[in-house]
């Protein structure tokens, strides 16, 4: 011990500067130790990560979706609307459920748009065959804990959203002054974030009710 | 000075001026120009608006006494600064707002407004506004409810939200309306000006009565008690501005008209009883014109952009950060030196 | 060389005497950011703790290795490695904490007072007493974020650790889980620390005032 705090000190002590090469030399063994390090965490934990990232989306899916036991992605590309297997999500994505014989439901799309503080990002199930949202789910938002998290924490609002009509633009009016099909009671206190959600449903709507295809022409589970 | 027995040698340091007006005097004069707004204030929401002034006064005069030093405590309340501050925060605060957050606005008012800067006359804020501010950020569904004004008849008539336990929420008991602000901004529905020059209107109790905002006004700037540069600028400011934004998008949109912005919401007791505090605004005359432009300009952009429909709250705060900045640029230069 | 009871010392400072964030104010970016609720500031703390204790063990066993040119950037380097494992570790283990927690694991990376102890602390002494002094100084971190995390639950939300402490009438104070919330109650807990400070100061120069005088007093 003594001998190595020596060391330290007659190295501080001289004058002559270690080398340029001993320095690389020393970066560069922490780095590629360093990287080796970070790979194995890496390898370690991706199988779950991935596993969560999957089930998140999944059951987010699900849960717009009702009755819904398989699902695929959709990939909007040359005008056409295409099963994909890739990993990862861009907003040119939208899923497809299947009930247990693999018959088709209906879609959830996503979309986004500015809240009162930060993007929110909203994923919603959509029937085709009567033309009505089956649910909403808020996958990520940053809107004031206490009041604009009402929209994923208010049950009541959230539950506005199950079979409802989307043929006509949905809109969100105050607080017990809803008299149309199409309007959405908003969040007493919150009214710009229940707009928001509103107006990110019906701009995705509209991006993709002219891409969805005929009614009977959906694109069929692919059991692979 | 001049029952001094020998007056033909007066040995004095600086000032040699002295004038009448101390602090107590000055807090007097404010004191007797808000009795109209607070008569109004008890006129419109009744008992209610009476607990709640007490509350928050008593709020603001136990936080000064606790945290002033024992010996200088007696000092400290008499100048009656603290009780004032409690007095304009309750005037800021809707009819309906549970007791106990009136009670800890008064007290974050004096304790983060005041002492923590180290008492009267060392504030950057005005401490009324930084209380209210915080019940704002705090509670903030509880500081928009709004309760509608009501009557002679129902002066008796108490909000039972008023008695929620600490900690707790309000029962409210009466429909919340909103106000006219608020009706402009949501609704896009105007009120009419008698309303709101008379005051019963909703909103905060001691802001919905233009007319007794207006008298107490009057007295403070013929007492020449506040700076009139103040008002004035923020009067002309906001009331081009909001004429110029009404001329761009047209009648039928939700831009108020001049009168309308001077008239509504806190302008006015914002104006004359909170930016002219003379701690916290700029020394120089100069400087008060920028201040009153700066607040003017503000408070009607944030109520048509921002996301609360009244604004002179944060108007005035901003201001408040930007006075250091205003005196040190308005000083008068020295004569004969180069900038 | 220094006896047991000075590595205790090393570690027993960063609790109160040195404590990193009420004495150094040191690490102010995660106190600030992550400590809207008490679990997440625990979290917060463990992450800390684990990539200080690792970076103070290495930096300390490789002194007399690491050339003083480039010590910064190595250092960086084995700190980036442990928040790494940390990050990557959260994502696997604790998806929803690791949301919520979100950017401010990789900036442990940032944090000063990590930085700071390699420099000050564990590039100078030897592994015992650096590893002693990391653990202290990052338990000193997380009882901090603790405090802060801890009121800023309750008052903010009426609840602890999730458990709700004031049933549904309960009115938040949104402000304690927004930012300024955040400043607030740091403001005012090294208010509150500084106070008792030189409360008990004072109350240690009075006790050993009046034994003094009680000394002179019984040597007459």
């Amino acid at each position: 011990m003594t001998d190595k705090q020596d060391n330290i000190k007659t190295s501080s002590i001289t004058t002559e500067e270690p080398s340029s090469s001993r320095l690389i030399f020393s970066m560069a063994v922490a780095g590629f130790i360093s990287g080796i390090i970070i790979i194995a965490i890496y390898m370690l934990t991706f199988d779950t990560i991935k596993e969560n990232k999957a089930r998140e989306l999944r059951e987010a899916v699900f849960k717009v979706l009702p009755e819904v036991s398989f699902m695929q992605k959709l990939h909007f590309m040359d005008n056409k609307l295409g099963v994909v297997k890739a990993e990862g999500m861009d907003d040119e994505m939208i899923f497809a459920g299947y009930d247990k014989q693999g018959k088709f439901i209906g879609y959830a799309i996503q979309g986004k748009g500015p809240g009162f503080q930060d993007t929110i990002h909203v994923l919603f199930g959509y029937l085709s065959s009567n033309q009505n949202i089956t649910g909403m789910e808020i996958l990520d938002s940053r809107e004031t804990p206490g009041l604009g998290d009402k929209i994923f924490k208010d049950m009541d609002f959230v539950g506005e959203f199950i079979n409802l009509p989307i043929s006509k633009e949905i809109k969100a009016v105050k607080k017990g002054k809803k008299t149309q099909e199409n309007e959405i009671d908003a969040i007493t206190g919150a009214t710009i974030s229940s707009k928001a959600v509103v107006r990110i449903i019906n701009i995705a709507f509209n991006k993709w009710s002219s891409r969805l295809p005929q009614q009977g022409n959906e694109p069929l589970l692919d059991k692979n | 000075m001049m029952n001094n027995k020998d007056p033909k040698l007066l040995l004095q340091s600086a000032p040699l001026l002295r004038q009448e007006l101390t602090t107590p005097a000055a807090m007097k004069d404010v004191w007797i120009a808000l009795l109209p707004a607070t008569a109004a204030a008890l006129w419109f929401f009744g008992l209610s608006a009476l607990l709640l002034l007490v509350t928050s006064i008593a709020g603001a005069v136990l936080t000064e006494w606790v945290f002033t030093d024992k010996d200088k405590r007696r000092f400290a309340i008499s100048d009656t600064s603290a009780g004032l501050t409690g007095l304009l925060l309750g005037l800021t605060l809707p009819p309906g707002l549970p007791l106990w957050m009136a009670f800890l606005g008064g007290s974050v008012s004096i304790g983060l407004g005041k002492v923590i800067w180290g008492g009267l006359g060392t504030n950057l804020f005005n401490p009324a506004l930084l209380g209210r501010a915080f019940l704002l950020g705090t509670f903030p569904i509880a500081m928009t409810t709004w309760g509608p004004a009501g009557g002679p008849g129902e002066f008796f008539q108490i909000h039972s939200s008023n008695f929620a336990w600490p900690l707790m929420q309000g029962q409210y008991d009466a429909l919340s309306t909103a106000t006219p602000l608020g009706l402009m901004k949501f609704e896009h529905e105007t009120t009419a000006l008698g309303s709101l020059f008379m005051g019963n209107t909703a909103g905060s109790i001691g802001e919905t009565s233009s007319l007794f905002l207006l008298l107490g006004g009057l007295f403070l700037l013929l007492r020449r008690s506040i700076d009139w540069r103040i008002p004035a600028a923020i009067f002309l400011t906001a009331s081009l501005f909001s004429l110029i934004m009404l001329l761009i998008n047209g009648a039928d949109s939700n831009f108020p008209s001049p009168l309308f912005t001077l008239f509504s919401g806190g302008l006015l007791l914002g104006t004359f009883f909170m930016a002219t505090d003379p701690v916290t605004s700029p020394l120089t005359p100069r400087g008060c014109w920028i201040f009153g432009i700066g607040i003017g300009f503000l408070v009607v952009l944030i109520r048509l952009y921002g996301g609360l429909p009244e604004g002179m709250l944060y108007a005035i705060l901003l201001m408040n950060a930007a006075t250091p900045l205003i005196d040190r640029y308005t000083q008068p230069k020295i004569f004969g030196r180069k900038s | 060389m220094a006896t047991d009871t000075s590595a205790y010392e090393e570690m027993i400072k960063g609790l109160w005497r040195d404590n990193p964030v009420f004495v150094q104010v040191l690490g102010m970016c995660p106190m600030l950011a992550v400590t809207n609720s008490a679990i997440n500031a625990v979290v917060m703390g463990l992450a800390t703790f684990f990539v200080l204790v690792g970076s103070s063990f290495l930096v300390s066993s490789f002194k007399q290795w690491i050339p003083k040119q480039v010590r910064i950037s190595l250092y960086i380097i084995i700190i980036a490695t442990f928040v790494t494992v940390v990050d990557y570790s959260l994502l696997a283990l604790l998806p929803t904490i690791h949301k919520e927690l979100g950017a401010f694991i990789p900036l442990i990376v940032a944090n000063c007072m990590i930085l700071g102890r390699q420099e000050a602390f564990a590039s100078k002494h030897n592994v015992k007493y650096a590893v002693m002094d990391a653990v202290g100084m990052s338990a000193g971190f997380m009882i901090a974020l603790f405090a802060l995390g801890s009121v800023r639950e309750i008052l903010g939300v009426g609840a602890f650790f999730g458990i709700d402490l004031f049933g549904a009438n309960f009115e938040p104070w949104v402000i304690m889980i927004l930012p300024p919330g955040g400043f607030l109650t740091l403001g005012l807990l090294l208010l509150f620390f500084n106070w008792f400070t030189e409360r008990r100061r004072e109350f240690l120069l009075k006790v050993a005032e009046s034994s003094r005088v009680a000394y002179v007093d019984g040597d007459k």
